[in-house]
C-alpha cells in the first residue's frame, strides 16, 4: 500500500507544533500500526530527520502507553482496541491518515505524539488504593464475594490508564478513568470503608487538575479499548452524591 | 577459593528464614526516616518492594522508564501467580511448591531461596487480596484455583488472562499510597545508566531524563534493582519493547556478578511471528494447555484444515510422549517438543513452524460459555491479531524467548556482590533453576518485594543510621556523569548509516539461530563471533538523528542495545561453559536417547557466576556449588 501520513509534529512543550505530510510506499497490510509507524521512522533516519515520537512498551494492549488520536478517534478505527492492536488492514492503498496526540488540556503535548500523564498520577494518589498495611492481611478465603460482584470489580479494574476516554470527550472529562477505580473497590468489601472518601477525593482531586465535569455523551465508552462500562460512573455518582451528604451532614454538626 | 558468600543460614529447610529473620538487624523508626534507597524499577518487585519500604517508614526514590509505574511489563503477565494455600484440598503444600520448583528448574537453584519463596506466597495472596485485586472466584464466593505446568496439584490463583495486570496494579495502587503520605517519590521517564560507588559500596545512580535529556545524579544509603529480565536480546520476544537488561548491566559493569546467563526460558506458546516487519511476539498464556490439546497431524507437510484431519490422523504429541503430564509438561520439554516435530517436517501454518492448540474437546465437554469464562480474553487477543477464530478452530502457536532466569547474582538476603546494591524480581537469578514453573515469576516478585527485601535490607541499614545524607558531589558521582556523556557523545557522534532498530533486529536473528532453544559448541562459536563482529559494525555504523536535549528514543535504543551486545556474548559464553543440557539450557551433544535433557551433577551442579574484569577481556567464572539435602536429585521425568 501507498498511503499519505499527516503527522503532529511538536518538538517541545513549548514549541508551536504543526503538521508535517509524508508518504510511505510499500506498506504491508499485515503490519500494526505501529510497525508502519517503525518503518516511517526508519525511513526519517535514513533521510537524516528527526523520527516521530511515540509512546509505546507492550505491543499487545495492556501497559496503556500507546495513545494516538487516527483520523480523529483516539486508538483509531475499530472497537476495543489500543493503538498498538490496531491493524493496517483497517486502511486501504491511497489512503490519507491523520495522527495527532492526544488532545486534552491536561495531558500537554511533551514531542509529536508524546502527551504529559502525569494528572492521572494525581488522582490516583488523591485515593486510588485500599489502606492495607503489608503484613495485616488476613486469610484470603476469610473475606468471601459473591462472584458476580467479583466480576464486575475485575471488568472496571481492567482499565490501562490510557487516557483515550479523556482524549474521546468533548469536555475532556476523566470521569470514566475516575469511576473505573471507585466503582472497582466499591463493589469489594476491601474498598467499601473509605468508599466515599475516595470517590470525593478523586472527583475533587480530577475537577483541581482542569479535567471537564461529564455530560454523559458516551464517547469515552466508545472508545475505551478496555470496554469500561458506563454503569461505573452511575455507580461513582452514586457515591459522590453520598460522600456529599455525609461531608454536608458532618459539617452540621 | 570462592568469593561467593551467600549466607544460606543454618538449621532445618523448614526454621531457616524464620530463624534468619530472628537475626536479622533491626532500624528503629526514627532512623529509617533518615536512610534514602533507591528503587531502580515498578513491576511486581519494584513496586512491592518500594510501596513496602515507604510504609515502613524509608524514603524511596523509584525510577522507572515509563511515564507511569503501572506500565512495568508485569502488566502483560496473563495466567496466575501460584501459592500454596491448598485451598482445593488436593493435598498441597509448601513443600510440594517447593518440590515443584526445584524439579522444575532442573535441580539447578537454591533450596533454601526456593523454601523460602513458597512459604512466604500464602501471605502474599493475603495481601493482595486485602488490596482489593479482584482474582477469579467460585459462585460461593472463594478464591478459585487452576494448574500450570509442571505440578499435579491447582494451585494457581488468576485474574482472567491479566493476572499480571491486577496484581500489578494492587502494588501500583499501594505505591501511590505511599507517595500520597510522602514516603516515597516517583522518577518515571528515567533511564539508568550508571551505578555510583562510593568506598566500595552503591551510594547512588547517574540516569538521563528522557523528557529534556538532562543528566541527572541521585544519591542512596542503598539502591535495590529490580529492572526486569533480558529477553529482549532475540529482539522478538514476548517482553515489553523497550526493556532490556542493560541496568542489570549497568551493575554487572560495577563488580555485581552476574550468575547463569544462559538460563532463558522459551515459552511454548506464542503466537508465530506472520512477517518479517513484526516487532514482538504475544504469548498465549500456559494456562491454556490446561484444556487445550497440543498437536499436529501425523503425515508429514499436511496442508489440509485442521477441521478436516480426522483424531486418528492427529499426533497429540505431548500426550504420547508424557501421559503422567500430557499438555501440561513444563515450558522447556513442551518448547523442545514443538521444535522437534517442526524440524522433522511436521510443522503447520505457511512457514510449518507451528503446532495446534486445539480447544475443540473441552468446548465439547464444558460448553463454549465455561470456555469463554476461562480464557474470553485471551481468544480474543488471539482473534485480533491473527483474525482467526479459535472458537471453531485451533489456535497455531510456536515457542518465543520468555524469562531470564538467569540474572545477577543475590546471597539469601538478596545482595549483590556490591555491598548495598540488591536485586529482586526477574532481574537477580534467584529461585528458578534453569528453568521456571509458570505462574512462579509474579510469587516470586511478590515475595521478594513484600516480605524478604523490606526485611534484609536493615540489615544493612542498620549500619548506615550515623552516616548521614550523601552528597552528588563527589568525584564518583563526576566521574560516573562524564562517563555516561562520553558514551552518550560517542554514540550520537559515529553518524553512520543504520539505525538501532536494524542492528537489534540483527542481534536478534544471531541470537535465536545460535543460543536458542537448542545449543552446540560450533554454533555457539559462530554465534559469538558473529555478535563481536556486529558490534563492531555497530560502533562505526550507527546513525541516530534527532538530537539529546528532546525524547530521542533511537538513542534510548542504542544505549540498551551496547548492552544486549555484551550480555549476549556473555551468554554465549556460559552456555558455551556449561557442557550439560539441563531445563532450558539444551546442548544437542547432552541428550538422553529419547531426546531429554541429559545433565551432568557432577561436574556441573553449579552457579555459574561471572566477574567482570574488564573491556576486552574474559570474564572470570565463580561456582557456587548446589547442596541439596532435602531433595533427592534424579533424571528429570514428567512421563
Ligand atoms: C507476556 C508475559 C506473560 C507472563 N505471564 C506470567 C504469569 O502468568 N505468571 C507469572 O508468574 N509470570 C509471568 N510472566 C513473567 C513475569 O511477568 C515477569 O517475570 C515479572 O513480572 C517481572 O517483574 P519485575 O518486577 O522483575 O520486572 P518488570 O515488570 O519487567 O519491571 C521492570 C521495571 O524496571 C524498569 N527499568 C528497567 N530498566 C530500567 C532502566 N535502565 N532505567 C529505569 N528503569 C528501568 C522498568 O521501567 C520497569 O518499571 C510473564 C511474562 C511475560 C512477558
Ligand atoms: S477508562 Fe478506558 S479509555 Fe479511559 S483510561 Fe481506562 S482504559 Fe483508557
Ligand atoms: S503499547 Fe502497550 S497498550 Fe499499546
Amino acid at each position: 500500500m501507498k498511503l499519505t501520513l499527516k503527522i503532529w509534529r511538536q518538538r517541545l512543550p513549548k514549541e508551536k507544533g504543526k503538521f508535517e505530510t509524508y508518504y510511505i510506499e510499500n506498506v504491508s497490510r499485515d503490519m500494526t500500526f505501529l510497525e508502519m509507524m517503525d518503518s516511517l521512522n526508519e525511513k526519517l533516519i535514513q533521510e537524516d530527520k528527526d523520527p516521530v515520537a511515540f509512546d509505546h512498551d507492550c505491543r499487545e494492549g495492556i501497559c496503556g502507553c500507546c495513545s494516538m488520536v487516527i483520523n480523529g478517534r483516539p486508538h483509531g478505527p475499530g472497537t476495543e482496541i489500543t493503538t498498538c492492536q490496531l491493524n493496517m488492514k483497517a486502511f486501504k492503498d491511497g489512503d490519507t491518515i491523520v495522527v495527532e496526540p492526544w488532545r486534552v488540556k491536561s495531558f500537554p503535548v511533551i514531542k509529536d505524539l508524546i502527551v504529559d500523564r502525569s494528572a492521572f498520577e494525581k488522582i490516583m494518589a488523591a485515593g486510588g488504593f485500599v489502606n492495607a498495611d503489608v503484613g495485616s492481611a488476613p486469610d484470603a478465603n476469610s473475606i468471601k464475594i459473591p462472584k458476580d460482584k467479583s466480576d464486575e470489580a475485575f471488568d472496571a479494574a481492567a482499565c490501562i490508564g490510557c487516557g483515550a476516554c479523556v482524549a474521546a470527550c468533548k469536555n475532556s472529562s476523566a470521569m470514566l478513568f475516575v469511576a473505573a477505580k471507585v466503582s472497582q473497590f466499591a463493589l469489594l468489601p476491601q474498598g467499601k470503608t473509605e468508599g466515599l472518601k475516595r470517590a470525593w477525593d478523586m472527583v475533587m482531586k480530577m475537577d483541581e487538575l482542569g479535567f471537564g465535569s461529564c455530560t454523559n455523551t458516551g464517547d469515552c465508552e466508545a472508545e475505551c479499548p478496555q470496554g469500561i462500562s458506563l454503569t461505573h460512573i452511575a455507580r461513582l455518582n452514586r457515591e459522590f452524591i453520598r460522600a456529599g451528604f455525609h461531608k454536608a451532614a458532618a459539617e452540621n454538626k | 577459593m570462592t568469593v561467593l558468600n551467600s549466607k544460606i543460614p543454618d538449621g532445618p529447610l523448614s526454621e531457616k528464614w524464620t530463624n534468619h529473620k530472628n537475626s536479622l538487624k533491626l532500624v528503629s523508626p526514627a532512623n529509617k526516616k533518615k536512610l534514602d534507597i533507591i528503587m531502580i524499577g515498578t513491576g511486581v518487585a519494584g513496586a512491592a518492594a518500594a510501596a513496602s519500604l515507604g510504609e515502613m517508614g524509608y524514603n524511596v526514590k523509584v525510577f522507572c522508564y515509563q511515564d507511569s509505574p503501572r506500565r512495568a511489563h508485569s502488566v502483560a503477565a496473563q495466567g496466575g501467580i501460584n501459592a500454596a494455600k491448598n485451598y482445593r484440598n488436593d493435598n498441597d503444600s509448601v513443600y510440594r511448591l517447593f518440590y515443584d520448583m526445584i524439579k522444575g528448574g532442573d535441580f539447578r537453584a537454591r533450596e533454601a531461596n526456593v523454601y523460602r519463596d513458597a512459604e512466604v506466597s500464602n501471605a502474599v495472596i493475603d495481601q493482595l487480596v486485602a488490596q482489593g485485586v479482584p482474582f477469579a472466584r467460585e459462585y460461593g464466593g472463594d478464591l478459585t484455583t487452576r494448574s500450570f505446568g509442571g505440578v499435579q496439584v491447582s494451585r494457581t490463583f488468576y485474574a482472567q488472562g491479566q493476572t499480571g495486570q491486577q496484581v500489578l496494579l494492587g502494588s501500583y495502587n499501594a505505591l501511590k499510597r505511599q507517595e500520597a503520605k510522602g514516603t516515597v517519590k516517583m522518577y518515571p521517564r528515567r533511564q539508568m545508566l550508571e551505578i555510583v560507588k562510593i568506598d566500595g559500596k552503591a551510594r547512588g545512580i547517574v540516569c538521563r531524563n528522557l523528557i529534556n535529556g538532562e543528566i541527572e545524579r541521585y544519591s542512596a544509603h542503598a539502591v535495590v534493582l529490580a529492572s526486569g529480565g533480558y529477553g529482549t536480546i532475540y529482539f522478538l520476544s514476548t517482553l515489553a519493547v523497550n526493556s532490556s537488561g542493560a541496568a542489570a548491566y549497568a551493575a554487572y559493569k560495577k563488580g555485581a556478578f552476574f550468575a547463569n546467563p544462559s538460563f532463558i526460558q522459551i515459552h511454548p506458546s506464542c503466537i508465530p511471528q506472520l512477517n518479517d516487519y513484526q516487532s514482538k511476539l504475544t504469548l498465549m498464556s500456559e494456562s491454556l494447555r490446561n484444556d487445550g490439546r497440543v498437536w499436529v497431524p501425523k503425515g508429514k507437510g499436511d496442508k489440509r484444515h485442521p477441521n478436516e484431519i480426522s483424531a486418528e490422523e492427529r499426533d497429540y504429541y505431548l500426550e504420547r510422549r508424557y501421559p503422567a503430564f500430557g499438555n501440561l509438561v513444563p515450558r522447556d520439554i513442551a518448547s523442545r517438543a514443538a521444535k522437534e516435530r517442526c524440524d522433522a517436517g511436521f510443522g503447520v501454518g505457511e512457514t510449518g513452524y507451528a503446532v495446534y492448540l486445539d480447544f475443540s474437546d473441552a468446548i465439547k465437554a464444558q460448553g463454549k460459555k465455561t470456555i469463554k469464562n476461562k480464557y474470553g480474553n485471551l481468544f480474543d487477543l488471539y482473534n485480533k491479531i491473527t483474525g482467526e477464530d479459535p472458537y471453531t478452530q485451533p489456535m497455531k502457536i510456536y515457542p518465543a524467548g520468555h524469562y531470564t532466569m538467569g540474572g545477577l547474582w543475590v546471597d539469601y538476603n538478596l545482595m549483590t556482590t556490591v555491598p548495598g546494591l540488591y536485586a529482586i524480581g526477574e532481574a537477580n537469578f534467584s529461585d528458578h533453576g534453569a528453568n521456571r514453573l509458570g505462574a512462579s515469576s509474579l510469587m516470586q516478585g511478590s515475595c521478594d518485594g513484600y516480605f524478604i527485601l523490606p526485611y534484609t535490607i536493615g540489615d544493612y541499614l542498620a549500619d548506615e543510621i550515623n552516616t548521614g545524607k550523601i552528597s552528588t558531589d563527589t568525584t564518583e558521582f563526576d566521574l560516573a556523569e562524564k562517563e555516561v556523556k562520553n558514551k552518550i557523545d560517542n554514540l550520537m557522534s559515529i553518524k553512520g548509516n543504520t539505525s538501532a532498530h536494524t542492528f537489534h533486529k540483527k542481534l536478534g536473528k544471531i541470537m535465536w539461530d545460535y543460543c536458542g532453544m537448542a545449543r552446540n559448541e560450533n554454533g555457539l562459536l559462530k554465534g559469538l563471533e558473529e555478535v563481536t563482529k556486529l558490534e563492531e559494525e555497530f560502533y562505526k555504523d550507527l546513525k541516530i538523528t534527532g538530537d539529546t536535549k528532546t525524547i530521542n528514543q533511537s538513542l534510548e535504543r542504542a544505549l540498551r542495545l551496547a548492552a544486549s551486545f555484551e550480555i549476549s556474548r556473555l551468554l554465549i559464553r556460559d552456555a558455551l561453559n556449561r557442557k550439560e543440557s539441563c531445563g532450558a539450557h539444551f546442548r544437542e551433544e547432552y541428550q538422553t536417547p529419547e531426546g531429554e535433557a541429559l545433565r551432568n551433577d557432577e561436574d556441573y551442579s553449579y552457579v555459574a557466576v561471572w566477574e567482570y574484569t574488564g573491556d576486552g577481556k574474559e570474564p572470570k567464572l565463580h561456582k557456587e556449588q548446589l547442596v541439596f539435602e532435602n531433595v533427592k536429585v534424579t533424571q528429570r521425568s514428567y512421563k
